[in-house]
């Protein structure tokens, strides 16, 4: 309800994973996150573990930034690993 | 289809040199398959219409869970309660799921919720009819949550990133409803007594045409598709997937030994597709208008089930202050 807080949800799916956004819930408090979450989207064994954040915490980047965060790392080729030819001798690096 | 009839607010489509250089430039995002998120700039339209769209889907969702309900305590053996159970839990996560994706668009889920109690926002047609005997579970599962697979399946490449991910979500759980549905149907054809054979039957004669109102009004009638097509909201036209359904569903009718309340349902050598007789549309469209053998109980079973919890939702604002407030102290 919206008079409670929302929650993003992140969950692992299994071991060795990392917790990747699920959506979120409602809850009054921290507690009541993680039983609604556990409700609603690991029904089915999709997670071994669960994260719930408070979604006004979480600071985004705004789709206006996403040159000047992400435009100067399309220059720089030289930091991929393809970017080094070697000659075949050399065999796997 | 669970949104019927969403309206996009627009007269006529615009050309790209007609827009606004932002709305180009989201259009040319759509055209290309970008997927569309909540930060993104968008049409006021596109999101109107999405919202629309999405709380009359989880509308639907919550509401199909009343037919169903009628049912948990008169399931026939333990197995059918518990499996009936499972399906209406799903469908209460596949709504709060939608709405949950609604909310990325800056809508209210309270406010939404409201607007479903006033009578001002729609929900499927289907879930205003009656579910009248133990078989409607089968032919719902069946063919309501068939006809909603056939649109659902298509939503997943909808445009909105949110609205598109709660879909791949549902479709993934909906597969099991619509088993679970034709299952009961064919044990009680296989198995069953020639009185709960005639109940199948007669769960089909009064669902066939209430699930092929599912998908909407034909084409040339439905006035907002062809906006929500470019803005791809909207992947497939009512029409096509009337006949998608239509296709799949015929064979699985025969495989059960059952018929369509249909004198013109019969397969077109030519087109490779079922030719199918005219849909009552008044009817469609009385349902719409809350004129269904169903609509105000619906509602008011809603209304209950929010006025009735308050307390449940007053008492847990509570505890979680007095657990703050002993954590401080």
């Amino acid at each position: 309800m919206s008079e409670w807080r929302l929650y993003e949800v992140f969950v692992r799916s299994k071991h060795g994973l990392n917790h990747k956004h699920v959506g979120s819930v409602h809850a009054a408090d921290n507690e009541m996150a993680m039983e609604n979450a556990r409700e609603l989207y690991t029904r089915r064994n999709e997670g071994v573990s669960i994260w719930v954040v408070p979604s006004e915490t979480i600071t985004a980047s705004a789709s206006d930034e996403k040159e000047i965060l992400f435009d100067p790392s399309e220059d720089k080729v030289y930091r991929h690993a393809s970017f080094y030819k070697l000659p075949d001798e050399v065999g796997h690096m | 289809m669970y949104a019927q009839m969403v309206d996009t607010g627009t007269k006529r489509l615009k050309t790209l040199e007609e827009m606004s250089p932002e709305e180009r430039d989201f259009q040319e995002k759509v055209d290309a398959e970008t997927k569309i998120e909540a930060k993104n700039w968008m049409p006021e339209g596109y999101r109107k219409t999405l919202v629309r769209q999405i709380s009359q889907h989880a509308h639907s969702e919550i509401v199909g869970m009343l037919p169903e309900g009628n049912w948990v305590t008169r399931a026939p053996t333990l197995k059918r309660k518990l499996q009936l159970m499972a399906k209406i839990q799903d469908e209460a996560g596949h709504g709060l799921y939608l709405y949950s994706s609604m909310e990325t668009l800056g809508a209210d889920r309270d406010a939404e919720i409201q607007k479903l109690h006033d009578g001002k926002a729609k929900y499927s047609s289907i879930f205003n009819y009656p579910t009248l005997n133990w078989a409607d579970m089968g032919a719902v599962g069946w063919l309501v949550d068939g006809a909603a697979i056939v649109n659902q399946v298509v939503l997943q490449r909808t445009s909105y990133g949110p609205y598109s991910r709660a879909m791949v979500r549902i479709c993934k759980e909906e597969s099991f409803h619509q088993r679970q549905g034709y299952q009961i149907l064919l044990d009680m054809m296989r198995e069953g007594t020639q009185e709960q054979k005639d109940m199948v039957q007669d769960a089909i004669n009064r669902l066939w045409w209430p699930a092929l109102m599912m998908f909407g009004p034909h084409d040339d009638e439905s006035p907002n598709s062809q906006q929500s097509m470019v803005w791809k909201i909207k992947r497939k036209s009512n029409d096509e997937l009337r006949q998608m359904f239509i296709d799949q569903t015929v064979p699985q009718l025969e495989f059960l030994g059952c018929t369509a309340p249909d004198p013109d349902l019969k397969w077109n050598e030519e087109t490779g597709h079922y030719d199918f007789g005219p849909i009552n549309w008044k009817e469609f469209y009385d349902v719409l208008k809350g004129n269904g053998p169903c609509n105000r109980e619906r509602i008011d079973t809603r209304r209950k089930a929010i006025d009735d919890g308050t307390w449940v939702r007053d008492a847990a604002v509570a505890y979680a202050a007095k657990k703050q407030q002993r954590a401080a102290a």
